[in-house]
């Protein structure tokens, strides 16, 4: 990628008017879905996706089931609206592997060993798409598999950090995505401190490498905060702590 | 849709265990220490009918990369720049349970991260590549075939792509009256940079680098880092089941630059020398 025009200006202000540490609008609903077991609304600045959870629940084929665990099966799908110009409804070969490293990344924080013989089920559609739509998929559908109360050891958070300008920015927009130095996506399980998806696209160097990681970390804690707040909402009112 | 499949390879639990304890103390059923890459054995331009060829040995998996150039319109966005497509087929030969039919996600992975780590790296200038800008433009096609598999085939595939692309000869178009000709003569592809893609499995506490079918068989995540000439990262791929902690993404990052200037240096040598 190489860069042509200025995307952030003298004041330190981006394209979109945030400063390089601020992340765009979050706005999660929990259970957008009825006949779901979980489902979830995320809108990450323009991005509007909806994550839809289905499971446990008896394998089709039979075959694929697994006799120690679940099965886990995950799309990620954008809709032909969703894009600039329309994208062909068949599954593109970018979707092919979204959809993989979504399921690698959702699989550390699901106790799949609990439901043997069985499936869940995760669809992700992208009705509007903003750039770092994997992200916001991947908090959507950590959401919605709780909110089916899946058993797991954490939930997923998810944010990308990227270089706009030679500088370290939190959660990089479409045009940053287009047009920056590079674009690192990163998923992490806040309570675990461990990564669920890491990829890079662009040119990094060693030191910007680890801001750009411990960026990414920083976003993920703040979608945290979002999600969790989300699922408190919908299943406590509006109490703000559990009481233990 | 992307579902978990079950390991390619059946592996015995004892056996699985016996590696999984082997690389808790530091050593490797293949006796190699954790950063040691399998024997890498290159042959340069045995395809004659490409503009460019690598078939690559690391261990026991063998990929043959053809390049092949043709001219054509340019990507949408992209209009003042050469086209290139990396694409990788596992053929039926490579393992008893692969089947010819369409790439499953597995392969599609495989060919996209190899591709990230040319095209991100802007390993060739494209933007020289272009005949009428936004018409006509130089279209690289880097086919790869896996035909056999012996683990790691991310950077056995990446390897031979970027070899094939370094020793590769285009032949050289012009444009005369708005249309293509070929003058048969032939030129250098124009190379900005080496990269070098390295790959670590996590089996329990411990990374290992260039890990085999077994290892990947029991391997509880992966990592793939791309670094160019200048030691910079241009493409990284966590796959598999598994996390990955911060230290551990620090500490692939940290070999695999070394590691990459190491292999970079051995493929500049068989550039120069090997056609």
């Amino acid at each position: 990628m190489t860069q042509t025009r200025s995307l952030i200006d003298e004041n330190g202000i981006r394209t979109d008017g945030r400063t390089g540490n601020q992340l765009r609008d979050i706005q999660i609903k929990v259970g957008v879905i009825k006949n779901a077991d979980g489902s979830a609304l995320i809108e990450f600045g323009k991005n509007k996706i909806i994550a839809a959870v289905y499971g446990p629940r008896e394998v089709h084929p039979k075959h694929m089931a697994l006799t120690d665990r679940c099965l886990l099966r995950c799309r990620y799908h954008m809709s032909p609206f969703s894009t600039d110009t329309r994208k062909n409804p068949a599954p593109s070969r970018r979707e092919v592997e979204i959809s993989k490293v979504i399921r690698e990344a959702l699989q550390p924080a699901l106790m799949l060993e609990d439901y043997p013989r069985a499936t869940i089920d995760v669809y992700i559609e992208v009705l509007q798409a903003d750039g770092g739509s994997r992200c916001a998929g991947i908090a959507a559908a950590s959401v919605a598999l709780a909110d089916a109360g899946i058993n797991m050891r954490d939930l997923v958070s998810a944010c990308a950090a990227g270089k706009v300008d030679d500088k370290i920015v939190l959660d990089i927009n479409d045009t940053e995505d287009k047009e920056g130095g590079a674009d690192m996506p990163v998923a992490f399980m806040p309570n675990h401190k461990q990564i669920t998806l890491l990829q890079l696209d662009g040119k990094l160097n060693s030191e910007e490498f680890i801001a750009c990681l411990n960026e990414g970390i920083t976003g993920c804690m703040k979608v945290y905060e979002v999600q969790r707040s989300a699922l408190m909402q919908k299943y406590f009112g509006n109490e703000t702590e559990l009481k233990e | 849709m992307s579902s978990s499949r079950r390991s390619t390879i059946i592996l015995e639990n004892l056996r699985k265990n016996q590696i999984r304890e082997l690389i808790a103390s530091g050593k490797r059923l293949d006796g190699r220490s954790p950063d040691e890459l399998r024997p890498l054995n290159i042959e340069i331009g045995i395809i004659k009918k490409a503009n460019g060829s690598a078939w690559v040995k690391l261990g026991n998996t063998e990929v043959v990369a053809g390049v092949k150039v043709e001219t054509g319109e340019p990507f949408e966005g992209l209009e003042n720049k050469g086209a290139l497509i990396v694409s990788a087929e596992v053929l039926p030969t490579a393992a008893s349970y692969i089947e010819p039919g369409p790439p499953d996600e597995e392969t599609i992975e495989l060919a996209r991260v190899v591709d990230r780590g040319v095209r991100e790296s802007e390993m060739l200038a494209l933007d020289k590549l272009a005949l009428i800008p936004g018409k006509i433009v130089y279209t690289i096609f880097v086919d790869c075939s896996i035909i056999n598999m012996g683990g790691n085939l991310f950077d056995a595939t990446s390897y031979a792509v970027v070899l094939a692309l370094a020793t590769s000869k285009i032949p050289v178009f012009e444009i005369i009256d708005e249309k293509v000709v070929d003058t048969g003569k032939i030129q250098d592809p124009p190379i900005n940079t080496i990269p070098v893609s390295v790959t670590f499995a996590r089996i329990g506490d411990s990374l290992v680098l260039d890990p085999s079918t077994e290892e990947e068989a029991c391997m509880d995540a992966r990592i793939t880092l791309t670094t160019n000439s200048n030691g910079e990262y241009t493409a990284v791929q966590k796959g598999s089941n598994g996390f990955l902690t911060i230290e551990q993404v620090k500490s692939a990052a940290e070999t695999a630059k070394i590691k990459g200037q190491e292999l970079r240096l051995k493929f500049q040598e068989l550039t120069t020398t090997g056609q």
